[in-house]
């Protein structure tokens, strides 16, 4: 499996790569991490002319405090350890790929990817994050409900490129939760869910039975009957949609009681 | 063709490159360093797995391109004068490999984790292994090879 033939651009800047992804159009992709846009091209499943590689701009690569959140750059590895310091990444990352492949995937380009079963995008969602985008244009936030629009589709415009994704911090009193069933280590989720609790509040969130990271109004009582009870999950040869159905139960019920002990402690 | 200058094993090679060569085919077929394995080609076997610039990557998942300058280390680059490495000498007291095309990218990813101070469990092994796929010897003998090194 060898990808088909491309043009290959290296940034500098954030304005190089801006520029050329503007003058590409939709014939370019953006080359950070690559640990999933590579193997999509080994496989030529996707054939772009252009790939615009952003690894050497070196004003992508911050993680900082700001306003409540932590503000990560689009070249941060997510197996970077300045991510640690929020507690909900640091609960999803290990199961986000292998040791390895988080050496050089990206959160901001898991986020971009916008696979429904992938654990980044289904945080942002739960923390209520937001994806800043940088066009010709100028730079705008796009707050991760909008932002996750369908299957790999996403509110980006052509030209435009993730320089950061903000994750809000919870207070103390907020307690974080995370859950998923993959059928390896490091696989993509058969199903999985994330939870915030704050005193009587209850956010909850579920990815890979839906189309795009969901957050549901779950009964505070029952969350995990309640989650189940408003997913269509679609069976494949690996889960019967049944069983994803009986999963969404079991993985909301877990990150709930997670977020709950964590809220109370 | 894009002309890359790259350090693998200590030694500079300048090249010209196809901008959609693979590293991992670089390595193999322009450089003659065949100890990196292609398994699956799109991330999951861990077969091609290399130091990047001291990181330890899937070559398979990179361009030669992107090399321009970096500094890679391939299992060749492990044994220092024919004197194989504390690992590479438990994988074989430990017959931690059967066929060998895992065995370059698990000590590569085991080299990697071991210079960075880890790992300090088998449980830690067990999760770097998850990367690597192996079919002959049931994972055992790796974990306690990668472990007697790292004292775990």
């Amino acid at each position: 499996m060898k990808p088909a033939p491309f043009r290959y651009v290296r940034a500098e800047t954030t304005d190089e790569a801006v520029d050329a992804l503007t003058r590409e159009g939709d014939d370019a992709k953006v080359l950070a991490g690559g640990q999933s846009l590579v193997p999509a091209l080994n496989m030529r499943l996707v054939r772009p002319g252009v790939l615009v590689d952003v690894n050497r701009v070196g004003e992508l690569s911050g993680v900082a405090r700001e306003n409540g959140s932590l503000a990560v750059g689009a070249t941060v590895r997510q197996a970077d350890a300045r991510l640690l310091a929020h507690p909900l990444l640091a609960e999803a990352l290990p199961h986000v790929g292998h040791v390895v492949t988080r050496n050089r995937g990206t959160v901001c380009g898991s986020v971009a990817h916008a696979d429904p079963a992938a654990e980044l995008p289904l945080c942002l969602v739960l923390l209520g994050g937001t994806v800043r985008a940088r066009g010709r244009g100028g730079t705008r936030e796009i707050s991760a409900s909008d932002f996750f629009v369908s299957h790999f589709t996403t509110a980006l415009e052509p030209g435009e490129l993730v320089v950061e994704t903000t994750w809000p911090l919870a207070q103390d009193d907020t307690g974080t939760g995370f859950c998923e069933v993959a059928q390896r280590r490091g696989d993509y989720a058969l199903c999985m869910a994330g939870a915030l609790a704050r005193g009587e509040e209850l956010r909850v969130a579920v990815g890979s039975v839906v189309d795009r990271p969901t957050l549901l109004d779950v009964d505070p009582e029952r969350p995990g009957e309640s989650a189940a009870a408003q997913v269509e999950p679609w069976g494949t040869v690996h889960a019967s949609a049944a069983y994803l159905r009986h999963l969404v139960r079991v993985v909301v019920d877990r990150a709930v009681a997670q977020a709950r002990t964590r809220a109370s402690t | 063709m894009t002309e890359i200058a790259v350090t693998v094993n200590g030694r500079l090679y300048r090249e010209a490159v196809e901008d959609r060569l693979l590293l991992s085919d670089f390595l193999r077929g322009r450089l003659g360093l065949t100890g990196t394995h292609v398994g699956c080609e799109h991330g999951v076997c861990g077969a091609c797995t290399v130091r990047f610039d001291g990181v330890a990557a899937r070559s398979c998942l990179l361009f030669a391109v992107q090399a321009d300058g970096a500094e890679i280390v391939t299992v060749e680059g492990l044994a220092r004068n024919g004197a194989l490495t504390p690992l590479q000498e438990a994988f074989r007291s430990h017959h931690a490999l059967q066929c060998g095309f895992c065995t370059p990218g698990i000590l590569i990813a085991a080299d990697e984790l071991l210079s960075r101070g880890g790992p300090t469990s088998r449980e830690e092994i067990v999760d770097l292994l998850s990367g690597h796929l192996c079919r002959c010897t049931g994972y055992t003998p790796i974990v306690d090879a990668i472990a007697e090194v790292a004292g775990a």
